[in-house]
């Protein structure tokens, strides 16, 4: 499994990658695509929804289960990954291209674990 | 096999109208586009559904111990019945002095029903068991608010219950609060104490419960969310282990609704039409659907609405041919009939339980009523033979497989309820079965991971259909 | 008597023997004692067949039928071919539940595909529905597809059903959504009334179309209305009147519903009937209830399956838009084999011939002094003055004829291809004797 150096993670599974302009990408990580399994739908947030941290801003659809996405950061929606909504593959493909949503005005941060401290979260 | 739209060709027809023996009219706004319905002759027609039955399974086929579901026989008088022109050619609008034996169906259903389960008076309007939740949900939310109390937001619902439980609540505008199940698979009656408060408006629970106990605590329960100013609602789908023994109206419920289409031997028409009655206590009678029907002291039967009634839930007055075959069914059954049902639905599935324990894991291991649930995941480890492995493997003989998965407090489920109207030799050979793919599973998994071999088609991929949805045929 | 209880006594006690116990009531220990109904049980002895037979013909008996009937509003007689009840009583299709096993379920999930099929071809409409329970959920079940947290107020013509209106009243009390019933004008919707009346929080208008008057409405005009509004357009129609008219969807709507019933369903008092719901391609991840797929196994054969279950009650549980379950299935199927039997041609026959007799009808009553209360295009249904409806009704209720329904300002008059001009002349003669 892969976990990008570069990228922070959150106990519930989501990776944020910060950006220069106080803004953040969120989206799931490997190891939640692969509990997840098949995933086929994603139901995304909307641009201009106002996020909390550790509370779920959208779902994700597998044949037999659906399963929040909890948002690591608190702040607003400023842009979805529309493309997901075609090809919801791509969260299990390649889950660090496939962000979900980009955060902006982010007010508050859950404890984010870095990539081996979460390496090491879920082997436990 | 192919689309009835790929059959036929066109100018085939059949035809059903004479000519048309009036000047003939037409609109302003047409319809543009082409309607390229089938053209097939009435041979194709035949063929083509009699193909389609073919692949089916329905309960005359076999053994369909589909827990929750209550797969019984589906007595052929029912049908009969319900298929008398004096039923079938009725207009629901008809002057009342003309429908006067349609009201006596929809009046004797409810006088007998409301006796077996206790209750005061029943509605026939809802059409399915989610329906009557809705509506049984609106009767409490419609008590409360009659009594100036708008405070009560919130619908109790345990973690086993069905999905629709908590649905409908939403649908009914309460807020869910989900109570874990105890260990026993009950209520946990301290942390329902823990959950219910001013802001309760009421508990939705099945008795037997999800996994075919019932809970001997209930008269606490219901007691508790009484003493908190909350409503108790029974959902009916598990009726057939109690009906005629016990009545969800002596355990302290309020509403309840009744899956006809289970309890009562009505079929399921491949996921319906069902009824889904929905009776209650005289507190909440006023608050009923309108219309209902009233005997007038010449014996004649009216329509009247109730007083502050929640208003219609569907037209008309609910699907009437299915109350008829389930009114033909009590009628059969009769007061020792009824019980008799009840009683061998439970020895049943014990019968099925006790056999099959030699090699499953039951997921509560204390007899059951009419139900059972087994856990499979110890043969999931041992084997990585799945919960769904086991089902496909009993579609290669003959078997509908139990409902899987559910309820969701037990992982790698399997519930099967055989209903009463399986002989012992049928429960035999499925019992065979089952313990024959046990050991199939420890010699050739993967035998089991290839089931089914023998269907019209094998498993299907799920994951594609969800991705790319093809939802309708397009010409190509 | 029977209660279709195959075990004898023997193998009864052989079964308890194995399970353990003494006697069948040993297994109902968890039922408080006191709690017991016993002997108490107040209901008559079982019958046997015969006589259970007796009984319930009797009861069907104390109904009338009516050779003609001139009534419709919700519940018409068509014609139904012989066919359609020879496959729709198949005991496999009539007794398997819903296909969750697909393999051995394939028969009732490729009838579905059909029926969606059919509805997506009559409506116009890109995707449609399993089936729910008739015309008036649909309709109540439409406004959870269209509001959002900004859309919260959903509008209805008054010129709909009544008990469609009543039917959403009360989803919208449960939901605790706004419901604003838009006016009626000379028996067509108040087009000016509903522009000025939609609002920025307006979700969805649903229109019916041919309207609880038989009236046409300008519906592609309303549509745009609704658009500019910003809001989603429903409508209710006839599937029967789709042959002929302006679809859904060439009219603009966003969701296409109705009742199912004029497709081969007897009126059988008032039901099971069939709802149908077809939305555009944009909106149809927020239909309601079950929804079949085409897919294929793992040799490649094609197959069906039920599919976007995962916005369904039992996945979604309280999150579920929609909390259905059992639906219409067999009605579904019945409508399905009803538009093959009639196909293209046979089903506009019956649309054409209702409208033409309604007409006939209507002209042959405006010969004796019944006016239409309303101008303008209509289907099969109209409505008449009348200065003494009950005298009327009466009269023709004599000569076994089901007049049509009295309402506000007069009688609601509908005439299927069932009724034959003769039918026709002699009705109009017997309320030419009355008025």
């Amino acid at each position: 499994m892969n976990f990008p150096a570069e990228l922070k993670y959150s106990k519930s599974h989501e990776w944020v990658k910060m950006l220069s302009d106080n803004s953040a990408l969120v989206g799931i990580t490997d190891f939640a695509q692969s509990e997840l399994g098949d995933l086929v739908f994603i139901n995304l947030p909307v641009a201009g929804d106002s996020i909390t941290k550790e509370e779920s801003f959208c779902d994700v659809e597998s044949v037999k289960a659906v399963s929040d996405v909890i948002s690591p950061l608190t702040g607003v929606v400023a842009e979805v990954n529309e493309e997901l909504m075609d090809a919801p593959q791509m969260l299990n493909e390649s889950p660090y291209e496939a962000w979900i949503a980009k955060v902006e005005d982010i007010t508050d941060t859950e404890e984010l674990m870095d990539a081996a401290a979460y390496e090491a979260f879920i082997q436990q | 096999m192919k689309l009835i739209f790929e059959k036929g060709a066109p100018g085939q027809h059949l035809d059903m109208l004479p000519s048309c023996d009036v000047p003939e009219v037409s609109l302003s706004q047409e319809r543009k586009a082409p309607l390229p319905l089938p053209q097939v002759s009435e041979t194709e027609l035949t063929r083509h559904y009699t193909a389609l039955a073919k692949r089916v399974h329905g309960v005359n086929d076999g053994f369909y111990p589909l827990g929750s579901c209550t797969m019984k026989y589906n007595p052929k008088i029912n049908e009969d019945m319900a298929a008398l022109p004096g039923f079938t050619q009725i207009h629901p609008l008809q002057p009342e002095s003309t429908v006067q034996g349609c009201l006596e169906v929809y009046a004797t259903a409810e006088k007998l029903l409301s006796e077996i389960t206790g209750m005061d008076a029943m509605t026939f309007q809802p059409a399915a068991g989610a329906h009557g939740e809705f509506t049984g949900l609106l009767l409490i939310k419609a008590y409360h608010h009659h009594r100036g109390d708008s405070t009560r937001t919130k619908i109790i619902v345990p973690d086993s219950a069905h999905g629709t439980n908590p649905a409908s609540a939403v649908m009914a505008g309460y807020t869910v609060v989900n109570i874990p199940s105890a260990p026993d698979g009950c209520v946990d009656v301290e942390a329902l104490r823990a959950a219910v408060g001013p802001d309760t408006a009421g508990l939705m629970l099945t008795n037997p419960n999800t996994v075919g106990i019932f809970d001997k605590n209930i008269l606490e329960i219901t007691k508790i969310v009484h003493d908190a100013g909350g409503l108790c609602y029974y959902d009916g789908a598990n009726l057939n282990a109690v009906m005629g023994v016990v009545r969800p109206g002596d355990m302290g419920f309020d509403v309840i609704h009744l899956n006809l289409h289970k309890t009562f031997s009505t079929p399921h028409g491949g996921g319906g039409p069902g009824s889904g009655a929905v009776g209650c206590k005289a507190l909440l009678k006023p608050f009923l659907p309108g219309p209902m029907v009233e005997k007038a002291e010449d014996g004649s039967y009216h329509f009247v609405t109730p007083e502050h009634s929640i208003g219609r839930v569907k037209d008309f007055y609910g699907n009437f041919t299915v109350v008829v075959k389930a009114l033909t069914y009590v009628l059969t059954l009769g007061k020792a009939g009824i019980p008799e049902a009840a009683e061998n639905a439970v020895l049943n599935a014990n019968y099925m339980m006790k056999r099959l324990k030699e090699k499953y894991t039951m997921a509560y291991d204390v007899p059951c009523m009419h139900e059972f649930v087994m856990c499979l995941e110890d043969l999931l480890h041992e084997t990585g033979v799945s919960a769904m492995d086991i089902a496909k493997g009993l579609l290669d003989n003959g078997i509908h497989p139990p409902t899987m998965y559910f309820p969701l407090i037990v992982h790698e489920a399997l519930m099967i309820e055989p209903t009463e109207t399986e002989s012992k030799e049928t429960l035999d050979e499925a019992c065979d079965v089952f313990l024959k793919l046990w050991d199939l599973a420890h010699s050739d998994a993967q035998a089991l991971h290839d089931a089914p071999l023998t269907t019209p088609i094998r498993r299907l991929d799920e994951v594609g259909a969800a991705r790319n949805p093809v939802l309708r045929y397009t010409e190509e | 008597m029977g209660s279709y209880i195959p075990n004898t006594g023997e193998q009864r006690r052989e079964m308890l023997s194995a399970v353990g116990v003494q006697c069948v009531q040993d297994l109902f220990a968890s039922v408080p004692r006191d709690m017991l109904v016993g002997d108490n049980l107040d209901l008559p002895e079982g019958l046997s067949e015969l006589e259970v037979r007796r009984a319930v013909t009797a009861m069907a008996e104390k109904n009338r039928i009516y050779p003609t009937i001139l009534r419709g509003a919700g519940a018409y007689r068509h014609f139904i071919p012989a066919v359609v009840k020879s496959v729709v009583t198949r005991e496999e299709l009539v007794t398997a539940y819903t296909p969750y096993q697909a393999e051995i379920s394939q028969g009732i999930l490729q009838s579905i595909f059909e029926f969606q099929t059919m509805i997506c071809m009559l409506t116009g409409m890109d995707v449609a529905n399993a089936s729910v329970y008739d015309g008036g959920t649909a309709a109540a079940e439409s406004i959870a597809m269209c509001k959002d947290r900004k859309r919260t107020k959903a509008y209805v013509s008054a010129c709909a059903h009544p008990h469609v209106i009543e039917t959403m009243q009360t989803y919208c009390f449960g939901s605790n959504t706004e419901l604003v019933v838009v006016p009626e004008k000379d028996g067509r919707t108040d087009m000016e009334a509903l522009k000025a009346s939609l609002g920025a929080d307006a979700a969805c208008f649903y229109l019916q179309q041919p309207n609880y008057y038989g009236n046409m409405e300008d519906a592609a005009a309303i549509g745009e209305i609704v658009h500019a509004a910003g809001a989603k357009f429903v409508m209710g129609v006839n599937p029967i009147a789709c042959a002929v008219m302006a679809t859904p969807a060439e009219c603009g709507a966003d969701i296409a519903v109705g009742e199912g019933q004029p497709l081969g369903l007897d009126i059988a008092f008032g039901g099971p009937y069939l709802g149908f719901m077809a939305a555009t391609k944009a909106m149809f991840r927020k239909l309601p209830g079950r929804i079949v797929g085409q897919t294929h196994d793992v040799e490649g054969k094609v197959g069906y399956v039920l599919t976007l279950t995962a916005r369904e009650q039992h996945i979604r549980r309280e999150k579920a838009s929609s909390n259905i379950c059992s639906n219409q299935a067999l009605c579904a199927l019945t409508a399905g084999v009803y538009l093959t039997a009639m196909g293209p041609e046979g089903l506009e026959k019956a649309a054409r011939q209702s409208m033409s007799k309604a007409h006939y009808l209507a002209a042959e009553l405006e010969k004796i002094g019944m006016k239409r209360l309303h101008d303008g295009e209509f289907f099969h249904e109209f409505v008449t003055t009348c200065d003494k409806p009950q005298a009327v009704l009466d009269a023709l209720n004599r000569a076994g004829i089901l007049g049509g329904l009295p309402v506000e300002g007069g009688i609601l008059w509908c005439v299927t291809e069932m009724v034959s001009r003769e039918e026709l002349d002699r009705a109009v003669a017997i309320i030419k004797e009355v008025c």
